[in-house]
C-alpha cells in the first residue's frame, strides 16, 4: 500500500518537520490576525462612516480573492515590480495575516454589537461605573463569544497553509511529494501511503483544536 | 409630612431633538409609598422611569433623591444608582455569571462589602423568593419568571432607597406572571418605596398607595387606587380602564 517508504531513512521525521513548518506559519499568522483583528473590529463597531466603508471593502476583497492568487501576488509579484525580495515564509505570513485579520475583525465586530444595550444599562443601574461595566460585564461576555470562533479560524488557517508549497515552502505536503518522487521506482504505491499519513497528521493537528472550540462553545453558551 | 419625602421630580421634560416625549412632569414619592404609573403604550411612562435614575438625559427640570439633586455627571450618577434600584422588562441577568455571582457582583465591587457576608445575604434573599436551589445555575437554565425574581433580588441586595420596576411582567408567559407579582406584593407590604410601571391592573390595585395615569406625555389623573379605579374623573382614564375589561355589554 505504499506505507513502507515512510520507514525508510528519516522520512517520517521529515514529514513531521514539514507539518511543523505549516503549524509555525499558521500560528504566527493567527497571533498577528488576533492582535490586528481586535483593533480593526473595535474600529468597525464604532461606525465611523468613512472608515467603515474602507474596512468593508477590505473584508469583501479578502472574501472574494482566492488566497493562492494573493500568495502569488505577494511572493512573485512584488519581487520584480517593487524590487522587494520577500522570503517565502514571510510572504505566506503576510497573506494569511491579511486574510485572518479581516475574518477576526468581523468576529470582534459581531461580538461587540451582539451585546445588547440593556446589558450596559442593567450594569449601570446597579451602580457600576463605565470601567467596572466593561471589566466585569461586557468584556467577559465578548471573550466567551470570541474564543470558540477564533479557535475555529486557527484550524482553517492550518488547513489553508497547504497552499504555501505553491510558493516553494517545503511543508508537509511538499515533503510528501518529494518522498513519493524519490521512491517512484521501488514503491510505485507510495502516493497512497504518504498522503494517507499526511491526512492523519492534519487530523491530529486540527481535531484537538476543534474539540476544544466545541467544548468552550458548549460551556459558555448563553 | 414633607419631611419623609424621598424622591421628588420637578418639572422634567424629555425630548429627542424636536420630538417631545413628555413636558414638565412632577412627582413626589414618600418613604414607604408605592406609586404605580399606568398609561397606553408609548405614553412615555417607561422613559419617565428611566429618567429617574439617569438612564435617559432630561432636557429640563430636576430629580431630587433625599433632597439632593441627581446630577448627570457619570461619576456621581453611579453613586446615585446605588440608592435607586431598577428592574427591567427583559430581566437582563449577566449571562456569564451564576445566579449567586449575579447577585454579589455589585455589592462586592461597588459597595466593597465582604464577599462572604454578601453571599450569605444573597442566599437568604434567594430563599425568600424560593430560588435558593438555583444559586449555582446560570441564567440560561432558569425560566423567565425565575430570572425576573433573581433580577429583583439583584436590585434589592444593593439596599436601594427606591426601587423602580419597569413593566417587569410584560415579557413573561402568563403562568409566570403571578410568581413575580407575589414578590412585588410582599415588598409592597413590607413598606418598600417603589415606583412601578405596569399593565397589570390587578396588581396595581393590590400594591399601589397612589395611582398615576399618564397619556400623551402628561399626568392626566392621579389618586388613591379605589377612587382611581371605581370613579375615574376623566374621560380618557375611563376609556383606558375600559380597554382592560372584557365584560359583555
Amino acid at each position: 500500500m505504499g506505507f513502507e517508504v515512510l520507514l525508510k531513512g528519516n522520512n517520517m521525521l521529515r514529514l513531521w518537520q514539514g507539518l511543523l513548518v505549516a503549524l509555525k506559519i499558521s500560528l504566527l499568522s493567527v497571533v498577528i490576525s488576533i492582535a490586528l483583528g481586535v483593533v480593526l473590529g473595535i474600529l468597525m463597531a464604532l461606525k465611523l462612516p468613512v472608515l467603515k466603508q474602507i474596512l468593508r471593502a477590505y473584508l469583501e476583497v479578502v472574501r472574494i480573492m482566492p488566497q493562492m492568487v494573493l500568495l502569488f501576488l505577494v511572493y512573485f509579484g512584488t519581487t520584480k515590480a517593487m524590487g522587494i525580495n520577500l522570503q517565502a515564509e514571510t510572504a505566506a505570513v503576510i497573506v494569511f495575516s491579511f486574510w485572518g485579520t479581516a475574518e477576526m475583525a468581523d468576529l470582534v465586530r459581531g461580538a461587540l454589537q451582539g451585546i445588547p444595550k440593556i446589558q450596559y444599562e442593567s450594569s449601570m443601574s446597579l451602580g457600576l461605573n463605565t470601567y467596572q461595566t466593561y471589566v466585569y460585564v461586557i468584556i467577559p461576555q465578548i471573550i466567551r463569544r470570541m474564543i470558540p470562533l477564533s479557535i475555529n479560524l486557527i484550524t482553517r488557517m492550518i488547513k489553508t497553509t497547504s497552499l504555501v508549497m505553491m510558493i516553494g515552502i517545503v511543508e508537509v505536503l511538499k515533503v510528501g511529494q518529494q518522498i513519493i518522487e524519490a521512491n517512484r521506482k521501488t514503491s510505485p504505491n507510495a502516493a497512497f501511503g504518504v498522503f494517507a499519513v499526511i491526512f492523519v497528521m492534519y487530523f491530529l493537528a486540527c481535531w484537538p483544536i476543534s474539540q476544544l472550540s466545541k467544548y468552550l462553545e458548549k460551556k459558555w453558551e448563553n | 409630612m414633607e419631611s419623609n419625602e424621598i424622591l421628588r421630580v420637578n418639572g422634567i421634560s424629555k425630548r429627542y431633538g424636536d420630538i417631545s416625549v413628555f413636558e414638565h412632569l412632577d412627582l413626589s414619592v414618600k418613604k414607604g409609598e408605592v406609586v404605580v404609573i399606568v398609561g397606553p403604550s408609548g405614553c412615555g411612562k417607561s422613559t419617565f422611569l428611566r429618567c429617574l435614575n439617569g438612564l435617559e438625559e432630561i432636557q429640563e427640570g430636576e430629580v431630587l433623591l433625599d433632597g439632593e439633586r441627581i446630577s448627570q455627571n457619570p461619576k456621581e450618577l453611579s453613586r446615585t444608582r446605588e440608592k435607586i434600584g431598577m428592574v427591567f422588562q427583559s430581566y437582563d441577568l449577566f449571562p456569564h455569571l451564576t445566579i449567586l455571582q449575579n447577585l454579589t457582583l455589585a455589592p462586592v465591587k461597588v459597595k466593597k462589602r465582604n464577599k462572604k457576608d454578601v453571599e450569605k445575604e444573597a442566599e437568604e434573599l434567594l430563599e425568600r423568593v424560593g430560588l435558593l436551589s438555583k444559586k449555582d445555575r446560570y441564567p440560561r437554565e432558569l425560566s423567565g419568571g425565575q430570572k425576573q425574581r433573581v433580577a429583583i433580588v439583584r436590585a434589592l441586595i444593593m439596599h436601594p432607597e427606591v426601587l423602580l420596576l419597569d413593566e417587569i411582567t410584560a415579557a413573561l408567559d402568563p403562568e409566570m406572571v403571578k410568581e413575580v407579582l407575589d414578590v412585588v406584593l410582599s415588598l409592597a407590604k413590607e413598606g418598600r418605596t417603589m415606583v412601578i410601571v405596569t399593565h397589570e391592573m390587578q396588581v396595581a390595585r393590590a400594591a399601589a398607595n397612589r395611582m398615576i395615569f399618564i397619556d400623551g406625555g402628561k399626568i392626566v389623573e392621579e389618586g388613591e387606587p379605589t377612587e382611581f379605579f371605581e370613579h375615574p374623573q376623566t374621560e380618557r382614564l375611563r376609556q383606558f380602564l375600559h380597554s382592560f375589561s372584557y365584560e359583555a355589554e
